[in-house]
C-alpha cells in the first residue's frame, strides 16, 4: 500500500477494482465501512462477481474478467477528455510536461522497439528527451506533441465509452456513472483510495493494471495524500514481510536487485542500479543504492567482507536466467532439478496447471516439505482417488516433511499491507517436534557448513564465510534477527557535516537508514527496515494507537517502512508552494522552516519549496510518472490486451490479440485452449471462510463453508441445464475438476462485441488433504503463462467449459 | 443460569412473579445489516466461545453454512439474493434469537424454570430444567430453538448472558469486524440504528428502517434493515408476534379453566352420590 | 337375589386384563399430561422420574394407550351400535341420573356406555395422531409450527374430554353398583344383568328377564 489501512478512512471514494477486500480482508475493510460511515465515501465495486465487497456498496458494475486496462484506459479517456484532472498536481507533481525521445511510437497494439522473434521490446526509445546535461526536457505549457500529457491523450482516446463497454462488457451509462464518481475527486480536497488484491495481479496484464492506476490517481492529483492511494491488499499475513526481505528471486532485502551474471563486479553491479538525478537539483534517493548493498554485504558476510575484496560481492550467487516459480516448475518438469524444498509453499495446489505439476514433481529425486501441515505437496505421490489420480509405485522421489510452526506458535514481526511491522507472541506451545522456521533452517545449515568443512567440495566459500552471529547458532532468536535486519555500526558513524558529531557508536543498533554507509562501517540486513529495532528497543512491539491528527497517522503503533512513514510521497499532499491542497486534508505541508505534519515527511525535511525539489524522491526525476519509461515490460503506457485465453476472437483495440512479451513455454502454449472448445471464462478467487489451503483442516472452519463449489450464472446454467446444489464437471484444456453448481444471479451473461459471454467462478481453498469435504485442487484449471514482469500466472481469467454430471446430493 | 436469580424477571411455567427489588438496564444487540458482509466471524466466535462444533456438511448451493441452525449453530448468517427495483442485492443477515419482550418461547414451555427471561432482556434457557417437550420452539415466532437429539435439550443464542454477566460484550459482537454488530443499553442502540437511516435514506435506500418489531414487545436484537419495507427478503416475518395459536393452546386462563372443569367433574360426581345415592339392583342386598 | 342362582360372566379374562392394562396408562397419561398442562401440577412429574424421564416416557405411553384401545374397541364395537331404544335413553338421561327412568330393552351397554365408546374412540384417535404431531424429537421436525401449534390445541382439547369422559365413566362404576365388580372379578348376578341389561340377558340365557 502506498497508503495505510486506517488512512482508507480519510476517502471520499473507495474504489475497488481487482480485489475484494469484504472477503479477503474482513479485518481490513472496516475502515472502508468507517469512510462510508464516517466521511460519507462512496463504495465503488468493479468485479466479474457481485461479491461480499459488491453487498455492501453503492455502485457496481460485473466487467469481463481480463479487460481491466480498457476499463481503466477508458477512464484515463474520459478525466483528459472532460478535463476532470487535478491540473496543478499533474503538472508540478507528475511527468506529463517531459518530452519524450523521438523514436518513440505506439502502433497496432504494439510499442516501438518490438523483436517478434524474441517476444521482447528493445526499450531505449522508451525515454525522455535529454539536453546537454543529461537532464530530462520538459515544456511546462504541455501543449508540445511530445510531451508525456499529449501522447497520454493520444494513446487513449481510442478508448472511448462505446468501445469500453464491447471490450469488458460494462454498460455505458455505468461505466460512466462510474467515471464521474471517479473524476469528482479530482478536486483537490477529495480523494479517492484504489484497493485491489490478486484480481488484478493475476493477470498476463496485472502490473500494468495496477500501472494504469497509478496513472488514474496521479491525473487525479490522489497520490500522497490522506485517503488517497493505489493500495495493494496483500493476501497471506507476512506476505509483505517476505516480500520486503527478498522472498521474491529476482529481489535481494529492500528491493536492492538480485545481481545477474553480467553484473561481475560490485562497481559494475552497482553502477546498473544508481541513478542520477534527471531533474536539476533533483533530491534521488536511490542515489543511495551504494551505501544499502555494501550494509547488507556486511550483514550477510561480516568480517569477510572487505572493501579490498569488494565486501564479499563474489559470494553472491548471481543469476543466469529467471528462478521466478513457475520457470522452477518448468525446469522439474524438464528433469533438469534434483531436489526442492518448499518451505510455508503448497506448489502442488498453488501453481497453475496441477497435472503439470504433479509430473514435474514426480521428476525430482528428493523434495523437502517444511510446514505446519501435511500440505498436498507431500503428499502428491499418494492416490486419492478422483482427486488426485496418482500411481504411487511410478513415483520415486523420494518426500521429507519436517514439521514447522504455525504463527501463534512463533514469536516475531508480521508485516501488514501498510508496511507496518508489528511484534506478535507465542500464544501456545508448538506440537509434537514442531520446530520454529527459523531453527529448521539454522540446523539445515550446520549440517550443510559441517559437510563442507569435512569435505571441502565446489565453492564451499558462500556457506563456510556466511556471518553467523547467533548466540544460539542451532537456534538463532527472533530478536537476533530482527536486530540484524535493522542494522547496527561496526564503527562510530558520524556526521557528514559535522564529523565531530556522533551518530551512532561502533555496536549500536541505527536508528535510521540515513546512518547506513558505504565503506563497511555499518551493516544492516534489510535497510528499508533499519529504525525496527533500535537502542530505543523493538520499535514494532509498540502498542500506542494515539492519532493527534485524527486521519490515522499512530506513529506510535508498531513502525512502518521507511522511516516509520506511514503515507508514502506524502509530500505530494501539499501543493508546490508547500501549502495543503485544501482544508480537508492537511497532512504534509511546509511550516516556514521544515516540512512537518501527523506523518513523517517523505522530503528532505528542510528542503524549501522554492528550492524547487520535486516530490517524489525515489524517482531520479522526482515526479510521477504517467510515462513509466523502461519500466514495464509491455511499454510505457498501459494497453489493453485480451487474456491468453480469451473467449473473443481478437483485440478490438488492434491487431495484437494477447500480451506479445508474456513468457509462455513451448510445452504450455500446446496446453492452452480455444474458445471454440471451451466457450465460458473462468475465474479463481478466494473465500472469506478460509485461508488458502491451510484451514480446510481447520474443523470449525470447514463447517462454515464445507465443499468446493463453483458460482455460475442463471442464464448459463438455464442454457446447460444446471440445477443449484447439482454436481458439475468444470473442464479447462488442462484437466477438470468436480464440483457443487451454485446457481446464482450474481454472475451475469455480459454482452461483448455482440456476443454473450458467460463466467464461471471458482473458488480455491479445497484438496484432497482435507477436514473438509475433499476436492479437486482448483488450480488443475489455468494454464501456465505469467505476467511479463513479474510472472505472476494468469489464475484469474482463463477458458473453460462445465457440464452437470449428475443432481444434488451425489459425490 | 450466568445471571442471578436476582435479575430473572420472567419464568417458564411458573404460577408466581419473579423477583423485582431490583432491575438492570434493559440491553440490546444492534445488527447493522449495512455494514454487515457475512464474513461469518461471528458464527466462528460463537462456536469457539460456546464450545459448540457443528459436522462438516456438505454445500447444497448456498454460501449459507451450515444449512440451518441447529444445537450447535446458535447463530447463522444467511444468503439471500434478489432484485429489488431493478438493483441486484445480496441480503446477508445474521440469524439468531431476538430475544423478545413477549417471547413466545417462554410463554409455551411447560416446565417451571427452563426458560427464564432476566430484568436485562436476555431470554435464556436453563437446559438443566429442559425436558425436550419442544414446546418451545412451537412457541418461537422466528423459527429460532433447535432440539439436539443426543440429550433432548433445546438450544439457543444466549446472548452470551455468561459474559454480559461479568460486563462483556457478546463474543459476535467483540469480533465483527466492521462494526456491524454493536452492544448496549437499548436505548442507545435504537438511536444508534436510527442514526443509520439518514445515511442510508441518502444513499437510495428509502425505505430504511430499524426492525424492533412491536408485536412481540420489542426485541433485545434490533436490525437495521437498508430494505426496511421488506423484512421477509431478509427471511425475517414482517410483523411478527406470537401465535394466537400459541396463545390459546399455552394460555394460563384456558388451561385454568379446563383444570377447574376437570375438578367440577369430581365435585359434582361428590354432590350427585350425596343427593341421588348409588343405583342398586331394587330389592338385591348388599353383600 | 335367589341363592344359589348361578353368577354371569360379563368380562372375560382378557378383556378384563386389557381394561385394567389401559387404566393404568391412561393414569400415567393423565397425571403426567396435567403436569405438562398447567404448572400447578408440575410436581407430579417427580413422581414419574422427573420432568425429562416423564416427558420422554409420556408419548411412548399415549402410543401403548392406543394399541391397547383401538382392538379392545373394535372388539366392542358390536355391542356399542347405536339403537332406536338408545334414543330413547339418550332422551331420559337426566331422569336416569336421577334414578327416576329406567330402560327396559338395554343390550350389554346401556346407552351412557355407548356415548362413552364413541366419545373415546375420536378423542383417543385425535390424541393419538396430534401427539405424533408434537413428539419430539422423531416426529415434530415434520410438520410446520402453525400444524404443530394447532395439534398441541387440540391434544389438549382433547385430553381435556377424555379426563372428563373418563371422570364421568369411573363414576358411573362406582354409582352402578355390581359394575366394579364385574370388571375385576368378571361375573354379575343374574339379577344385575336382568335389571341393568335385560335385553343381554335374555340373549345369553334365553330367558325373559
Amino acid at each position: 500500500m502506498t497508503n495505510h489501512w486506517v488512512d482508507i478512512k480519510n476517502a471520499d471514494v473507495v474504489l475497488v477494482m481487482g480485489g475484494n477486500p469484504a472477503e479477503a480482508h474482513p479485518c481490513g475493510f472496516k475502515w472502508v465501512v468507517e469512510a462510508k460511515i464516517k466521511n460519507k465515501a462512496r463504495l465503488v465495486v468493479v468485479d466479474p462477481r457481485f461479491n461480499r465487497t459488491a453487498s455492501v456498496a453503492d455502485v457496481y458494475t460485473p466487467i469481463r474478467s481480463g479487460t481491466d486496462i480498457a476499463f481503466t484506459g477508458g477512464v484515463i479517456n474520459y478525466l483528459l477528455s472532460k478535463d476532470k484532472i487535478q491540473h496543478e498536481y499533474v503538472r508540478s507533481f507528475t511527468n506529463a510536461p517531459f518530452l519524450v525521445k523521438e523514436g518513440y511510437r505506439f502502433e497496432d497494439g504494439l510499442f516501438s522497439g518490438y523483436d517478434a522473434g524474441k517476444r521482447t521490446y528493445d526499450r531505449s526509445t522508451w525515454a525522455y528527451e535529454l539536453d546537454k546535461d543529461g537532464h530530462a526536457r520538459v515544456d511546462m505549457t504541455m501543449q508540445d506533441p511530445r510531451c508525456v500529457l499529449q501522447l497520454l491523450k493520444k494513446h487513449y482516446s481510442r478508448y472511448t465509452p462505446e468501445k469500453v463497454s464491447e471490450i469488458t462488457g460494462v454498460a455505458k451509462e455505468k461505466f460512466l456513472q462510474i467515471c464521474e464518481i471517479i473524476a469528482s475527486t479530482s478536486a483537490p480536497d477529495r480523494t479517492m483510495t484504489h484497493l485491489y488484491a490478486l484480481g488484478w495481479t493475476q493477470h498476463t496484464v496485472g502490473s500494468q493494471n495496477i500501472r494504469s492506476m497509478a496513472m488514474i490517481q496521479l491525473l487525479l492529483g490522489n497520490m500522497g495524500m490522506p485517503g488517497g492511494g493505489v493500495n495493494a491488499l496483500r493476501g497471506h499475513s507476512n506476505v509483505q514481510g517476505y516480500t520486503d526481505l527478498g522472498l521474491l528471486w529476482h529481489l535481494l532485502p529492500g528491493y536492492l536487485g538480485v545481481p545477474l551474471e553480467k553484473d561481475e563486479t560490485l562497481a559494475k553491479y552497482m553502477e546498473a542500479r544508481t541513478p542520477k538525478p534527471l531533474r536539476p537539483g533533483q533530491m534521488n534517493y536511490w542515489g543511495n543504492f551504494p551505501k544499502f548493498m555494501v550494509s547488507l554485504l556486511k550483514a550477510w558476510y561480516g568480517p569477510a567482507a572487505t572493501k579490498e575484496n569488494d565486501f564479499a560481492y563474489a559470494l553472491l550467487p548471481k543469476a543466469d536466467r529467471a528462478y521466478d516459480m513457475v520457470s522452477i516448475g518448468e525446469l522439474m518438469a524438464q528433469g533438469k532439478m534434483s531436489g526442492l524444498i518448499c518451505q510455508g509453499h503448497n506448489p502442488l495446489a498453488s501453481l497453475p496447471d496441477k497435472t503439470k505439476t504433479s509430473a514435474a514433481l514426480s521428476k525430482l529425486k528428493w523434495l523437502v516439505s517444511i510446514d505446519p501441515l501435511a500440505t498436498e505437496t507431500s503428499v502428491f505421490w499418494q492416490n486419492h482417488g478422483e482427486y488426485n489420480d496418482v500411481d504411487p509405485s511410478k513415483i520415486q522421489t523420494e518426500v521429507f516433511r519436517l514439521p514447522a510452526v504455525t504463527f501463534a506458535e512463533d514469536e516475531g514481526s508480521f508485516t501488514n499491507s501498510g508496511r507496518t511491522l508489528q511484534w506478535h507472541y507465542p500464544a501456545t506451545e508448538p506440537p509434537g517436534e514442531a520446530k520454529s522456521d527459523s531453527e529448521i533452517m539454522a540446523q539445515l545449515y550446520r549440517r550443510v557448513r559441517a559437510l563442507y568443512e569435512k569435505e571441502g567440495g565446489a565453492v564451499p566459500e558462500p556457506i563456510l564465510q556466511l556471518h553467523w552471529p547467533y548466540r544460539n547458532a542451532g537456534d538463532p532468536s527472533v530478536q537476533e534477527i530482527a536486530k540484524e535486519y535493522n542494522g547496527y555500526a561496526l564503527a562510530d558513524v558520524v556526521d557528514p557535516k559535522d564529523h565531530t558529531k556522533v551518530l551512532a557508536k561502533a555496536g549500536e543498533q541505527l536508528a535510521t537508514f540515513a546512518h547506513l554507509r558505504d565503506d563497511g562501517s555499518t551493516a544492516a540486513g534489510c535497510w528499508i527496515y533499519t529504525g525496527a529495532f533500535t537502542e530505543k528497543g523493538n520499535m514494532t512491539a509498540r502498542r500506542d494507537p494515539s492519532d493527534p491528527s485524527g486521519l490515522g497517522a499512530t506513529l506510535n503503533w508498531g513502525f512502518a517502512w521507511p522511516v516509520n512513514r506511514r503515507v508514502l510521497y506524502n509530500r505530494a499532499s501539499a501543493d508546490p508552494s508547500g501549502k495543503p491542497w485544501g482544508p480537508k486534508h492537511r497532512y504534509v505541508s511546509w511550516n516556514g522552516k521544515a516540512w512537518a505534519g501527523p506523518d513523517v515527511p517523505d522530503f528532505a525535511p528542510t528542503s524549501a519549496p522554492q528550492e524547487g525539489v520535486s516530490p517524489f524522491i525515489m524517482q531520479p526525476e522526482g515526479v510521477g510518472r504517467l510515462f513509466a519509461l523502461d519500466k514495464m515490460a509491455e511499454g510505457p503506457f498501459p494497453e489493453h490486451y485480451e487474456p491468453v485465453e480469451s473467449p473473443v476472437d481478437k483485440n478490438a483495440l488492434h491487431a495484437t490479440k494477447s500480451n506479445p512479451v508474456a513468457r509462455i513455454y513451448k510445452d504450455d502454449k500446446e496446453r492452452l485452449g480455444t474458445s471454440a472448445e471451451f466457450p465460458y471464462v473462468g475465474t479463481t478467487y478466494r473465500l472469506t471462510e478460509h485461508y488458502h489451503y491451510w484451514t480446510k483442516n481447520v474443523p470449525l472452519l470447514a463447517t462454515l463453508q464445507p465443499q468446493l463449489f463453483v458460482e455460475i450464472g442463471e442464464g448459463l446454467a438455464a442454457k446447460k441445464g444446471i440445477k443449484n446444489g447439482d454436481r458439475v464437471e468444470v473442464r479447462s484444456k488442462r484437466g477438470k475438476i468436480t464440483a457443487v453448481a451454485m446457481v446464482t444471479k450474481r454472475i451475469q451473461t455480459l454482452k461483448v462485441a455482440g456476443k454473450e459471454v458467460d463466467t464461471v467462478g471458482i473458488p480455491l481453498h479445497y484438496g484432497f488433504v482435507s477436514v473438509a469435504k475433499k476436492g479437486h485442487l482448483t488450480n488443475t484449471l489455468p494454464p501456465v503463462v505469467g505476467d511479463a514482469n513479474a510472472q505472476t500466472p494468469e489464475y484469474k481469467a482463463f477458458l473453460v467449459d462445465v457440464q452437470k454430471i449428475s443432481g444434488p446430493g451425489q459425490v | 443460569m450466568a445471571l442471578q436469580s436476582l435479575d430473572i424477571k420472567n419464568r417458564s411455567a411458573s404460577t408466581s412473579p419473579g423477583p423485582s427489588a431490583r432491575s438492570t438496564l434493559e440491553l440490546a444487540k444492534l445488527i447493522d445489516v449495512s455494514r454487515c458482509i457475512g464474513c461469518k466471524a461471528c458464527q466462528a466466535a460463537c462456536m469457539e466461545w460456546n464450545d459448540l462444533r457443528d459436522h462438516v456438511g456438505v454445500n447444497e448451493g448456498f454460501y449459507t453454512n451450515p444449512a440451518d441452525l441447529s444445537d450447535q449453530s446458535w447463530t447463522l448468517m444467511r444468503f439471500y439474493e434478489e432484485n429489488i427495483e431493478g438493483s441486484l442485492q445480496w441480503l446477508i443477515l445474521k440469524d439468531g434469537c431476538l430475544h423478545c419482550s413477549d417471547p413466545g418461547c417462554l410463554k409455551a414451555c411447560p416446565s417451571p424454570g427452563a426458560i427464564v427471561q432476566y430484568s436485562n432482556g436476555i431470554v435464556d434457557f436453563h437446559q438443566e430444567s429442559c425436558i425436550g417437550c419442544g414446546y418451545c420452539i412451537s412457541g418461537c415466532p422466528f423459527n429460532i430453538p433447535r432440539l439436539r437429539k443426543e440429550d433432548s435439550k433445546v438450544y439457543k443464542c444466549t446472548l452470551c448472558s455468561d459474559r454480559v454477566s461479568v460486563g462483556l460484550e457478546p463474543a459476535c459482537i467483540k469480533t465483527c469486524p466492521t462494526g456491524a454488530l454493536h452492544f448496549g443499553s437499548k436505548e442507545s442502540m435504537l438511536i444508534e440504528a436510527n442514526g443509520r437511516l439518514d445515511d442510508l435514506r441518502e444513499r437510495g435506500f428509502k425505505s430504511a428502517a430499524v426492525y424492533d418489531p412491536q408485536g412481540v414487545g420489542g426485541t433485545h436484537v434490533v436490525y437495521v434493515l437498508p430494505h426496511g419495507d421488506r423484512p421477509e427478503s431478509y427471511g425475517l416475518p414482517k410483523n411478527p408476534s406470537v401465535s394466537p395459536l400459541v396463545a390459546l393452546w399455552r394460555s394460563g386462563f384456558a388451561r385454568t379453566v379446563g383444570v377447574i372443569t376437570m375438578f367440577g367433574v369430581l365435585v359434582a360426581g361428590i354432590l350427585h352420590y350425596m343427593r341421588h345415592g348409588p343405583l342398586e339392583v331394587p330389592g338385591e342386598k348388599k353383600e | 337375589m335367589p341363592e344359589g342362582e348361578p353368577l354371569i360372566e360379563r368380562h372375560s379374562v382378557n378383556e378384563r386384563v386389557v381394561h385394567w392394562a389401559i387404566a393404568i396408562v391412561f393414569v400415567f397419561l393423565f397425571l403426567s399430561g396435567l403436569a405438562l398442562f398447567h404448572p400447578l401440577f408440575f410436581w407430579m412429574s417427580a413422581l414419574f422420574g422427573g420432568g425429562p424421564f416423564m416427558r420422554w416416557l409420556h408419548p411412548i405411553a399415549g402410543v401403548a394407550l392406543a394399541v391397547l384401545f383401538f382392538p379392545y374397541a373394535f372388539a366392542l364395537v358390536k355391542d356399542n351400535r347405536w339403537l332406536p331404544e338408545d334414543e330413547e335413553w339418550r332422551k331420559h338421561m337426566w331422569a336416569y341420573m336421577r334414578r327416576e327412568y329406567h330402560p327396559t330393552g338395554t343390550h350389554k351397554y346401556n346407552a351412557g356406555q355407548k356415548l362413552m365408546y364413541w366419545s373415546m374412540v375420536p378423542v383417543i384417535a385425535v390424541l393419538l395422531v396430534t401427539g405424533i404431531v408434537m413428539w419430539q424429537p422423531w416426529f415434530a421436525p415434520l410438520f410446520s409450527p402453525d400444524l404443530r401449534r394447532i395439534g398441541g390445541i387440540l391434544h389438549a382439547i382433547s385430553a381435556f374430554v377424555m379426563f372428563v369422559g373418563i371422570g364421568i365413566h369411573v363414576y358411573a362404576a362406582y354409582w352402578t353398583r355390581g359394575s366394579i365388580r364385574a370388571m375385576v372379578r368378571g361375573t354379575v348376578s343374574q339379577a344385575w344383568a336382568r335389571f341393568h341389561h335385560p335385553a343381554w340377558y335374555r340373549e345369553i340365557t334365553g330367558k325373559n328377564p
